[in-house]
């Protein structure tokens, strides 16, 4: 499914399908994380990149065009880029231990120690949230100050181009009235 | 959208639930899925769904862009000052166990509550700031073009 999907975004010239098919790319990442067992990051995934992401897309594409312009370079070089990676990529999952095994590296390091700790130590039967906001405070505040960062930025990015337009505007405006 | 009956009565009927499930996410996060980031996010969707339905001087009626700006940088203080509050308690930064000297087991609870409701709060600010930026500079389409 998700390749299917995959495949008819990079066919599709229609920006606004892309942007469609691209939530519903997300989507499917969310069942298959769910099928993973890890419900919190398919949680994240749902709401982020099938919800707000498509959003932020769709208000991009009203401001430009919603039209692909075809592309007049050769697709030879990125195929084979694109073929390398994945060829490389699946010759590493070679390496990996089966789904669900009990001595994967994952399940042998600290998880049975927090499985353990976790508990009577903090408390909260969500081992992730545990984890995340006490064990792991620092980085989570660090994560809220990445998004703190990120939406500054942006803000003054946006609200500083429209400032310096509306000044151009003013400009010509006072241009013209000394012409005239 | 002025014409689309249905969503506009859908809408209606779906931002308050949004955002009753958008609390409940963040306040039960700790004993189910979920927590500050995904709260935050769903808050921030049901004004953003409420804006692209109705309009974006509606939304910001309700939820003025200075809020918003104010809210962006409440979440981090929340965050931090957790931290220094702990702090001055004489324990150590984020060490929740500061609040309930006597039970650090609810301590810790309290600390991710106050924690994970600053982590929404920026969440949710960065979100909608980011959405009226985006808006603020389309111009309305026409439901044709699309």
């Amino acid at each position: 499914m998700l390749v299917i999907t995959a495949l008819t975004v990079v066919r599709t010239a229609s920006l606004f399908a892309v942007v469609m098919l691209s939530g519903v790319f997300s989507l499917l990442s969310a069942l298959l994380l769910v099928t993973l067992d890890a419900v919190d990051v398919a949680f994240t995934e749902a709401a982020v990149g099938a919800g707000i992401s498509t959003v932020l897309m769709l208000s991009t594409l009203a401001l430009t065009s919603r039209h692909e312009r075809p592309s007049k370079l050769s697709p030879v070089v990125p195929l084979f880029v694109v073929l390398v990676t994945g060829a490389a990529l699946f010759y590493g999952t070679l390496d990996m231990p089966n789904f669900g095994s009990a001595d994967a590296p994952a399940m042998l390091h600290v998880y049975p120690e927090y499985m353990e700790r976790s508990q009577h130590e903090i408390g909260v039967p969500n081992v992730v949230t545990g984890i995340l906001a006490s064990y792991r405070g620092y980085d989570t505040l660090g994560e809220t100050a990445v998004v703190f960062t990120a939406g500054v930025g942006v803000l003054m990015l946006l609200s500083g181009l429209r400032r310096r337009r509306e000044d151009d505007e003013d400009d010509d405006g006072e241009n013209q009235r000394g012409s005239g | 959208m002025h014409h689309h009956l249905i969503l506009r009565v859908v809408t209606k009927l779906l931002v308050g639930t949004i955002i009753l499930y958008a609390l409940y996410v963040q306040f039960h996060g700790d004993y189910s899925p979920g927590g500050g980031f995904q709260a935050g996010v769903i808050m921030a969707v049901a004004f953003i769904l409420y804006g692209v339905v109705f309009s974006l001087a509606s939304v910001q009626q309700v939820f003025p862009p200075w809020l918003v700006h104010k809210l962006v940088a409440l979440g981090v203080l929340i965050y931090a000052g957790t931290g220094v509050v702990s702090l001055f308690l004489g324990y150590n930064y984020l060490d929740y166990g500061a609040f309930t000297p006597h039970h650090p087991e609810h301590g810790q609870h309290y600390g991710i509550l106050v924690v994970e409701l600053g982590v929404g709060v920026t969440v949710t600010g960065v979100m909608v700031a980011i959405y009226y930026a985006f808006a603020g500079r389309t111009p309305v389409i026409s439901d044709e073009e699309w």
